[in-house]
């Protein structure tokens, strides 16, 4: 790992002046994906700033919505009373990822900031409509997804929290790589004040996207027979050691049609 | 240099760290708390784990420097000033649940936390689902699981003291 200057600001207008005011600077959630990339040498930041004295660990629940603040991990999101009554598929989602010790460190930010392909936030933030609130404005989960890796974020941006609007019906299914249980492919279903929205994960080229014939299948007629049938072109989904981009088109047939069965 | 201040094993101390240096690093090189291994560097193996405030952590993927003020405990935090084993420790040793002893200190503390977090007890199961995040090279887990089983209702009497 390269060296670098650790800083811990207590506020958020001091932690987004350190990220403004020097290029080379990144910002530092829970590290369970920033520190293995750091000691690849795959960046080399000029200073650190740690977002853990910012006070975005938190979790309000409304009659309509549920808001995390960036920095709360995801273990703390699992045990969450609060979340399990409003919306079960979020808090199961969150005791999903990765293991324990994972749990108890990475956080809702850091993996929607970070946008991997294969992550299971994201499906969530798709699926039920989110919406993610910065340092600078609002973003509408439609928008801030664009791509693998990729968000609307721009460099000097933090993410302040995400509000998840309670839906009627919800279930993620992941079928996870045994080893690190990352999605090959992770179908989130919803039905709720977004519509049906139906957001799969682990399989795109261009990660995280929606699904829209389950969508519309749905819509019509709620049922896993309606999506039963529905098959996925294998053209636009990834090829890798762990699954050919066939395997995974027909992993997100199975898992959409599981995912509406666990909903119910 | 930067200057980070924690407390292990009930001991606090102030060490001069550089920002890049990790917690685990921290641990076996500047306080000599070798117990505590690398396995894989690429947080899989749970080789490395310990509790920070009270949570289960990878200590190969936290920056010495973010525990700053943290209560820390290591494998060699457990066991009685008198040498009498830690009722986790006890057990792994009553259940063969080592071999090589490699993965052991990160197990025993992964071991700890998770059967604290959970007072209304874990089915075998679900032991083994709590345990994804610590490899074993040697045992095949059988032994740990009923390690960690036969653990359960002695830590779960010494909450209650
Ligand atoms: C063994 C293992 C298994 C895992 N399994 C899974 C899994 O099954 N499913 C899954 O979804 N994930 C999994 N993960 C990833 C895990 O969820 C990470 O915690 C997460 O991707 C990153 O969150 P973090 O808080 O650790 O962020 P960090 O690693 O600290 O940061 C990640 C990136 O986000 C940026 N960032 C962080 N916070 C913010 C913010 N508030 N605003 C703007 N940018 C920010 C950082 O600058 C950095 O670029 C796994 C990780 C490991 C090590
Ligand atoms: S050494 Fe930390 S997880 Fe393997
Ligand atoms: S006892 Fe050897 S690795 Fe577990």
């Amino acid at each position: 790992m390269y060296d670098f200057t650790y800083s811990k600001p207590s506020s958020l207008a001091d932690a987004v002046a350190a990220l403004a005011g020097d290029d080379q600077a990144k910002a530092l959630a829970g590290g369970q994906t920033f520190i293995p990339v750091l000691k690849q040498r795959l960046n080399n930041p000029s200073v650190v700033v740690d977002l853990a004295g910012l006070g975005l660990s938190f979790i309000t629940v409304t009659g309509e919505s549920v808001t995390i603040g960036a920095t709360t991990t995801h273990a703390a999101v699992a045990a969450s009373k609060d979340v399990r009554n409003a919306i079960p598929a979020l808090a199961a989602l969150a005791g999903g990822i990765g293991d324990n010790q994972v749990r108890n460190r990475g956080t809702i930010g850091g993996s929607l900031a970070n946008n991997d392909p294969s992550a299971c936030y994201p499906a969530a933030a798709l699926a039920l409509g989110a919406t993610i609130k910065t340092s600078k404005r609002e973003i509408a989960a439609d928008d801030y997804f664009q791509g693998m890796f990729t968000t609307a974020l721009e460099p000097d941006e933090l993410i302040v929290s995400v509000s998840f609007p309670i839906p009627a019906k919800a279930a993620y299914v992941k079928f996870k790589n045994p080893a690190s249980r990352y999605a090959m492919v992770g179908v989130f279903v919803a039905k709720g004040p977004k519509g049906v929205r139906v957001a799969v994960t682990g399989a795109g080229q261009g990660g995280v996207h929606r699904h829209s014939a389950a969508e519309a299948a749905l819509a019509a007629n709620w049922s896993a027979d309606s999506v039963a049938g529905i098959t996925v072109p294998a053209d636009a989904l990834n090829s890798d050691i762990h699954a050919s981009a066939e395997y995974r088109a027909h992993l997100v047939q199975v898992v959409t049609k599981r995912a509406v069965i666990a909903a119910g | 240099m930067p200057q980070v201040t924690l407390t292990v094993n009930g001991k606090t101390s102030t060490v001069t760290v550089e920002g890049r240096t990790l917690l685990v690093e921290l641990l076996r090189e500047k306080l000599s708390l070798t117990g505590t291994h690398v396995g894989c560097d690429t947080s899989q193996c749970g080789a490395c784990v310990v509790h920070v405030n009270g949570n289960s952590v990878k200590s190969c993927t936290m920056l010495a420097l973010q525990a700053e003020g943290a209560e820390v405990t290591t494998i060699e935090g457990l066991a009685a000033a008198d040498g009498t084993l830690h009722p986790m420790q006890e057990m792994f040793r009553e259940n063969h649940a080592l071999q090589c002893g490699f993965c052991t200190p990160g197990m025993v503390m992964s071991a700890i936390d998770l059967v604290q977090k959970n007072p209304q007890g874990l089915s075998q199961d679900e032991i083994r689902h709590g345990l994804e995040g610590n490899l074993c090279r040697c045992t095949g887990y059988h032994n740990i699981v009923k390690a960690i089983d036969a653990a359960q209702p002695l830590l779960h009497a010494k909450a209650a003291e």
